[in-house]
């Protein structure tokens, strides 16, 4: 396998200068997709993004056409964008909505078109400020340039859109929890059934959530036709992807991918690319997708990046997040930070959830620190097991939503793959990489 | 100041107006209310909900879940450091020792000069620039040691003024046009494309049975 | 009901049960004999699949997976098992989860021991908690409330209390707070839990994070015994689970039942038995010896009370005795009053409204309904006061639905309410217009005018009215829920506005909500004037019950206004008051003040001092609830029962036993000497009641109590299982002294047949439309008169200063401030702007108030609030004939 040479979709204006203005924007082929797209009929609109069979890219990586099929008829409907990034490691949206708003909103359109909707929202994480103030200019400016509001380019068809700040918590970035976040609540998400954003979803009205690289792509699928996306990549993996690496490289960064060409190898030691290694030092683990999927370790980088490779061999491709862990990594330190970011932002509302993240969090910090017992390495794994039974992948899930499930996966992949790691820092009572 | 001032009251119910329910305001008020005062006084949270047609309880137990939105006065400065994954790989844990010494506070704390709140926060999702910092919400990063303590000292000096406004200002741009459709209009406009797209499919149908 | 043929089918635990689609598991499970644990369902909430405790498994086609209990639907074919081995692991993970941060202070912790989570501990949990780590901290218990302490370190964040308050009484003045593991309940600071409900959050707490200040340590709930009982501190009439502990009542608890309070109490209720242990309680029969009242043994204070009645009326005749009051009284005690007056004494002038209310003819004439009609009904229109402030629970039934937009509301009230912000129209009411206001709808309905022409009001309500109502055809989903809107204006016009709606609504129900405990009770019993017991009037019955109590009154007597005006002209000689306060209760209070000291004697009959206390001559202690037995009829007409759960306090009877022995030392014998005799008479004698068997001992199958009239009503539904996560022993109450029967049918389902009304049944006809007298020579006031230019309207408040309440230290403090509610535009051109404190003058008094600017109230009047002060609003009213009363607001 190779690194694939191609014309970047997502990212083809990120390195422009003033890339968020709407002069840049229209300079480089901007809102060409939506005049195209306002020519055609919705139902073809959704045929394209059909076909092209884009996957989400928010994390669960379900096809953009299908879930808009999903979509319950009803005289209101609403769409609303998943900019919530929060998922360690995973930086694609912040240089989306920082570098290149007008795409975002522009997808934006195509997709409310496409769905039959009138009013649409962007929600956008509220750490990102630089990027909501773009993404709020560049809405003025699609305002202004008639891309929104009233008879968009007199096509007769009419959008309002509304940019809507996160206030800082990593369970909004859940759809459900996001839609009870939009509709200015505490972010809880709903309980499934009955509440499937398709059906009952904003408002108890049918929604579709997109994540904001996801509709990105949307400009040019509908320009270039879903065929040509599909033509890129592999399968169900189809198009290109951005990924975010991050960790112990020489070039950390985001780099716009063909899916399911490349592998993780190449993603990590292309010049291009990651650029290997530092300290030209030997990989420990990596993370494939996000903190919330299982560890690879050296094994594996020679797994291609795709949707389907990665989920057979136990893991998933998740935010499209590379996390890469050198030699001198401490497997029980970066469990133990794991855990503690899902015990912050656990929304505290199933206990499992609420109070295994805790205590599961306080034991590894214990077996770090120097003060583990034996018996503490099984019992992380049982309070593990009671948040997901049987520690299996795909998570069984016996709470509301993943985020709880997504606990485990961290500290059993450290325990499976690091057993002795644990145990050298309970015997010596202190951590031998620090 | 306390209550949110006429012109921001004015402001925000033409942000209320964005939604089909008010309530959906309510976290876009509290950034605003924050804009004003730094931080959420009990007063702006009183205004809020009148606002928002919940209860102040309403307003201050869904602010208490948001990470962002402050319940209690924070420094002018507030310098977030993640410690998260990829900036922990790169020394982020280190250099929040260095700043917890530095600034004389520990996470969490805000200097006796009201000048900084340090905190220490999970992923801000720039983690190519790690460690990554924030100040109000502002990017800064890859940083080190003596980067941090420049950061610090340009802070103090004003020198950043343009790039990083006062704790709590989310957004410098404001909206510029109201809802280009009301809700009657929408509901209309729903119907008509409603009935074009039946009219569509009709047609598709006689056509595909012509075929 | 869906037919058993959409029945689905399922297993638990291998055991087939049908259910209907849609029916959440838990409740199947728990139908086919499996008890799932669970902390926050709760059957009358929504779910929020928040504890995970309800984890059962289920069958799939993808293999049997977990799935919790209290939120997923069964569907046809579904296994299910309740114990498997990977339900066990999760059932006890969750539990060692929850205690991970819970404290083990159960031995000083009111739930100890009736506790969900020790006792679903010890079924489904781990032997002991494998966490090394210190407890979460917080400061043991904060008050959130005048009645309740929360303790954060106990909470298991359930949001139970916080659904309570948000979705059923529409009240978040308490949430969560804070997220994951340091979730915590809070108030907003300075803002108190203060809901009238804020006790039924104590009540399903499933664990001890919520007491309630009055029963802190007061006992363990080993100690404890109970009974079922009803309510009477209101005409709702819930049913409640009276505890006590050494021979004194410690705790009320709502009772499930699913046609009247679904478990739920307001606060009035919960805590009303605080009033037992008040210092003000009557204890000792007493007579009044120069000028003090000296305790004398019953049979002295009998003999005395029977030659003052006889000689007055040996010297002045039977209409020279009144009897004021009776709604305290159980339906047993009433009807042995009623005949004590109307047959010993053979006067008619009795009556149980104290010029507050509405007459008894309306209420009792008009078809009614229940309160399960109400919410059932697709469209109901509120009459006159705040439902949440005369009828609290019938509010909390009534809420959420109009909430949920399952009730549409037309509201008809003086000032804005708590429903009115839900209501689809809401037509401002100036008292004397009803009747003006409901022919201007009607006619908007039927198109015959325009909306709102010519009666001068906000045309958008009425056009909103119209459309909500829609058509005048037929309205078999249409309730009317009526109270006097304004305590001091007669009710000529509330008449003319429900006659109206009843004319022209088909099949529209009615409920009037009358405040005062059992006053249904009361007027069923023939405590007014031109009515005996049963429904029946005067004219109708005089000759059944001439024939039956062998004597009945000459000739129709007189009512509370009237008998008062008589005293005060000194015609009337001795007053007996039935659990009546006339000078607190009745509007104009000068007039109440002079009759009593005018009449030669005052008889004063009741449990606690009132502020008429003063003029009592002798005075007769009644027992209070939870020491007397009985029945009680509330505003839909279902009678229910109380129950005896402590000892009489001092010397103090029954009200029935007194009269008993009042009629005995009058030389008469009232026929019966038991509260079994009586009950037996009623149900043989009084129409309304006829078939009811109410042998005190008999077993009852029916929990819903029984709707009256007692032949035309079928069983209701069965009890639903309630909610057994909270106080275990509620399932088990015990029905001491209970349960009602009516008639001797075998047939489940029917009270009784054809053949045993005719054995028992009179012939005489129920009182009807036909019996409403209607003035038409007193037509509204409308115009000021002199300077005072602003119409006087009072409405009342749950918590005024009313005795049972002024009787106990913790309501007290929950009696608010004297409002002053005026239109935003009255108070300009006044002067005077919001909290700012006014003076309101009439013709001869003052009373203050803060002002609150309420643009649902009428420009040309003013909104007090009765009785909160000692400066009351009665004191503004000068003559209480009069329809309006004029008075001056200023600064
Ligand atoms: C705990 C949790 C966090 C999530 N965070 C995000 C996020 O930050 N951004 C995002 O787009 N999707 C996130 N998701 C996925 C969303 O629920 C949802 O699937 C996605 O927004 C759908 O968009 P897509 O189909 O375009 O990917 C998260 C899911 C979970 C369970
Ligand atoms: S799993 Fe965790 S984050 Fe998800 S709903 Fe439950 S408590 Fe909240
Ligand atoms: S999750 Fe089902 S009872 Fe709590």
């Amino acid at each position: 396998m190779a690194v694939t040479t191609f014309d970047p979709i997502v990212s083809r204006r990120l390195r422009i200068p003033n890339s968020h203005t709407l002069e840049v924007y229209l300079a480089n082929g901007g809102y060409v997709g939506l005049r195209k797209a306002l020519s055609m009929n919705p139902e073809d609109v959704a045929a394209e993004v059909m076909t092209a069979s884009l996957l989400g890219r928010g994390g669960a990586g379900f096809p953009a056409g299908r879930k808009w099929a999903m979509l319950k008829n009803d005289l209101v409907k609403y769409l609303v964008i998943n900019g919530d990034e929060s998922e360690p490691a995973t930086f694609k949206d912040h240089e989306l909505v920082e570098k290149d708003p007008h795409q975002i909103i522009e997808g934006t359109i195509i997709a409310a078109y496409a769905l039959g909707v009138t009013q649409a929202f962007i929600f956008c994480r509220g750490e990102f400020a630089l990027g909501f103030e773009r993404l709020q200019s560049a809405l003025n400016e699609a305002y202004e340039y008639g891309a929104l509001g009233r008879d968009i380019f007199g096509s007769g068809f009419s959008l309002d859109m509304v940019i809507h700040p996160g206030a800082g918590a990593y369970i909004c970035g859940e759809e459900t929890a996001l839609l009870e976040s939009l509709e200015g609540k505490r972010g809880y998400p709903r309980i499934k059934p009955p509440f499937f954003p398709a059906v009952i979803g904003l408002y108890g009205k049918p929604t579709v959530v997109n994540n904001m690289e996801t509709v990105s792509n949307l400009p040019w699928i509908v320009l270039n036709g879903g065929a040509a996306f599909a033509a890129l990549g592999e399968g169900s993996s189809a198009g290109t992807r951005l990924f975010a690496l991050s960790g112990h490289v020489n070039r950390p960064g985001w780099y716009e991918i063909e899916m399911a060409k490349t592998t993780f190898k190449d993603l990590i030691e292309h010049p291009e690319l990651g650029g290997g290694i530092r300290k030209g030092r030997s990989l420990k683990a990596f993370i494939p997708g996000g903190v919330s999927a299982p560890w690879f370790g050296p094994n594996e980088m020679d797994m291609p990046l795709s949707q389907d490779a990665v989920a057979q061999a136990g893991s998933m491709l998740g935010s499209g997040s590379v996390v890469v862990m050198d030699e001198t990594t401490c497997p029980v330190r970066a469990a133990w930070r794991i855990t503690k970011f899902f015990s912050r932002e656990s929304c505290g509302q199933c206990t499992p959830c609420r109070e295994g993240s805790g205590w599961i969090e306080r034991t590894m910090r214990r077996i770090e620190f120097g003060a583990g017992r034996m018996e503490d390495i099984d019992l992380v794994l049982d309070a593990c097991d009671n948040i997901s039974p049987g520690l299996s992948w795909p998570p069984k899930q016996t709470t509301i939503c993943v985020l709880g499930p997504s606990i485990p996966s961290s500290v059993n992949s450290a325990i499976t793959m690091f057993r002795d790691d644990f145990i050298s820092h309970i015997k010596d009572g202190k951590c031998n990489y620090a | 100041m306390a209550h949110l001032s006429k012109e921001l009251y004015e402001k925000c119910k033409s942000v209320v107006a964005l939604y089909p329910e008010a309530r959906s305001a309510l976290i876009p008020l509290c950034h605003m209310a924050q804009g004003q005062d730094g931080w959420l006084t009990s007063e702006a949270m009183e205004d809020i909900a009148e606002l928002t047609g919940v209860t102040p309880a309403e307003v201050r137990g869904t602010a208490s879940f948001y990470d962002m939105l402050h319940l209690e006065p924070v420094g002018k400065h507030v310098v977030a450091l993640c410690t998260n994954i990829a900036c922990m790989l790169n020394g982020s844990m280190e250099l929040l020792e260095h700043a917890e010494e530095k600034l004389g506070i520990s996470a969490g704390g805000t200097t006796s000069d009201g000048e900084f709140t340090l905190e220490e926060s999970e992923c801000l999702a720039g983690c190519d620039k790690s460690p990554c910092v924030q100040v109000n919400h502002r990017f800064f990063g890859p940083l080190d040691d003596k980067g941090f303590d420049q950061l610090l000292d340009d802070l103090k000096a004003g020198k950043l003024r343009d790039d990083v406004p006062s704790h709590g200002v989310l957004s410098r741009v404001d909206r510029k046009f109201p809802l280009a459709l009301s809700p009657s209009e929408i509901a209309a406009e729903r119907v008509e494309m409603e009935t074009a797209k039946s009219q569509r499919d009709e047609k598709r149908k006689i056509s595909e049975g012509a075929n | 009901m869906p037919e058993a043929a959409d029945k689905i089918s399922v297993t638990v635990d291998g055991k087939e049960v049908k259910a209907d689609p849609g029916e959440l598991i838990i409740e199947v499970a728990e139908r086919a004999g499996a008890f799932v644990p669970r902390f926050c369902y709760h059957p009358r909430m929504k779910p929020v699949g928040m504890c995970r405790m309800c984890l059962v498994e289920v069958s799939s086609p993808r293999g049997p997976s977990l799935q919790p209990a209290c939120f997923v639907s069964v569907a046809d074919g579904m296994e299910i098992s309740t114990e498997s081995e990977s339900v066990q692991k999760a059932q006890s993970g969750v539990l060692e989860y929850l205690l991970l941060n819970h404290p083990l202070d159960c031995p000083v912790c009111d739930k100890g021991g009736e506790c969900p989570l020790q006792d679903q501990t010890l079924a489904y949990g781990p032997g002991e908690s494998r966490q090394v780590e210190e407890k979460r901290h917080f400061a043991k218990p904060i008050p959130i409330s005048t009645l309740v302490e929360l303790d954060r370190e106990r909470c298991i964040q359930c949001a139970r209390c916080t659904r309570f308050a948000n979705e059923i009484a529409g009240e978040a003045l308490i949430d969560f707070f804070g997220r994951g593991e340091d979730t915590e309940v809070a108030i907003f600071p300075g803002k108190p839990f203060d809901s009238y409900f804020a006790g039924n959050t104590v009540q399903i707490c499933p664990v001890g994070a919520l007491t309630a200040t009055p029963y802190r340590f007061k006992a363990r709930p080993w100690d404890l015994e109970q009974v079922e009982s009803t309510c009477t501190l209101c005409s709702v009439g819930c049913r409640v689970a009276v505890q006590s502990s050494a021979n004194e009542v410690v705790r009320h608890l709502g009772i499930d039942i699913d046609s009247v309070n679904h478990s739920w109490l307001c606060d009035k209720g919960r805590f009303g038995y605080l009033a037992m242990r008040s210092e003000t309680r009557l204890l000792e029969p007493s007579l009044r010896e120069s000028g003090e009242l000296v305790e004398v043994s019953w049979s002295d204070a009998l003999e005395k009370a029977a030659a003052l009645i006889s000689e007055a009326k040996l010297a002045h005749g039977p209409q020279a005795i009144g009897f004021l009051g009776g709604a305290r009284l159980t339906n047993e005690s009433a009807y042995a009053w009623a005949k004590v007056a109307k047959a010993v004494v053979a006067t008619d002038n009795t009556d149980a409204q104290l010029g507050d209310g509405i007459p008894a003819e309306l209420v009792l004439s008009l078809p009614r309904a229940t309160i399960g009609d109400a919410c059932r009904a697709k469209k109901v229109i509120v009459i006159g006061e705040d439902l949440k402030e005369i009828a609290p629970v019938l509010f909390l039934r009534l809420r959420p639905l109009i909430a949920e937009g399952k009730i549409d509301l037309v509201e008809f009230s003086t000032h804005e309410t708590s429903l009115s912000n839900l209501a689809k129209a809401s037509i401002p009411l100036v008292p004397g217009e009803l009747g003006t206001r409901v022919r201007a709808l009607i006619d908007s309905i039927k198109g015959t005018k325009d909306a709102g022409e010519g009666i001068g009001i906000d045309i958008q309500e009425i056009k909103n009215a119209t459309q909500t109502l829609g058509s005048l055809e037929n309205n078999p989903d249409l309730v009317v829920i009526y109270s006097n809107s304004s305590a001091i204006e007669n009710t000529e016009d509330l008449k003319a506005g429900i006659l109206a709606l009843e004319e022209s609504f088909k099949n529209a129900k009615f409920m009037p909500v009358l405040k005062r405990s059992n006053i249904f009770g009361a007027l069923d019993m023939g405590l007014s004037p031109n009515l005996l017991p049963g429904r029946v009037t005067f004219g109708a019955a005089k000759e059944y019950y001439k024939k039956q109590w062998g004597s009945v009154p000459e000739k129709s007597g007189m009512g509370t206004l009237e008998m008062l005006h008589a005293a005060a002209e000194s015609k009337i000689k001795v007053l007996v008051l039935l659990g009546c306060d006339p000078i607190a209760d009745f509007p104009d209070a000068k007039l109440a003040k002079e009759a009593l000291s005018k009449v030669d004697s005052v008889i004063f009959v009741d449990s606690l001092a009132n502020t008429s206390l003063d003029y009592a001559d002798i005075v007769l202690a009644a027992s209070m609830d939870s020491e007397r037995e009985g029945s009680f009829t509330n505003l839909e007409g279902r009678i229910s029962r109380i129950s005896k759960k402590v000892s009489a306090s001092g010397s103090s009877w029954p009200d029935w036993a007194i009269a008993i022995e009042l009629a005995d030392a009058l030389g008469d014998d009232l026929g019966f000497g038991s509260l079994d005799d009586i009950a037996k008479e009623i149900a043989r004698l009084a129409p309304a009641y006829q078939g009811l068997r109410s042998t005190l001992s008999l077993n009852s199958e029916v929990d819903e109590g029984i709707l009256l009239p007692v032949k035309a009503t079928k069983v209701e539904l069965k009890r639903k299982q309630g909610d057994p996560m909270v106080h275990l022993g509620l399932i088990s109450v015990e029905h001491q002294g209970a349960p009602l029967k009516s008639g001797a049918s075998n047939e489940p389902g029917v009270y009784s047949d054809e053949k045993q009304q005719q054995d028992i049944g009179s012939t005489i006809s129920l009182i009807s439309k036909s019996d409403i007298k209607s003035d038409t020579t007193s037509k509204p006031e409308t115009a000021a008169s002199g300077a005072k230019s602003l119409r006087l309207v009072v409405t009342r408040k749950l918590f005024d200063r009313g005795t049972h309440v002024d009787s106990s230290l913790f309501f007290r403090d929950l009696v608010p401030e004297q409002e002053v509610r005026i239109h935003p535009e009255t108070a300009s051109s006044l002067g005077i702007s919001s909290g700012e404190k006014v003076s309101i003058s009439g013709e001869t008094c003052k009373v203050s108030g803060q002002v609150i600017l309420d643009n649902r109230v009428d420009q040309s009047g003013v909104v007090l609030i009765w009785n909160v002060s000692e400066e009351d609003v009665r004191s503004l009213v000068s003559n209480s004939e009069k329809s309006a009363h004029w008075v001056e607001v200023e600064s």
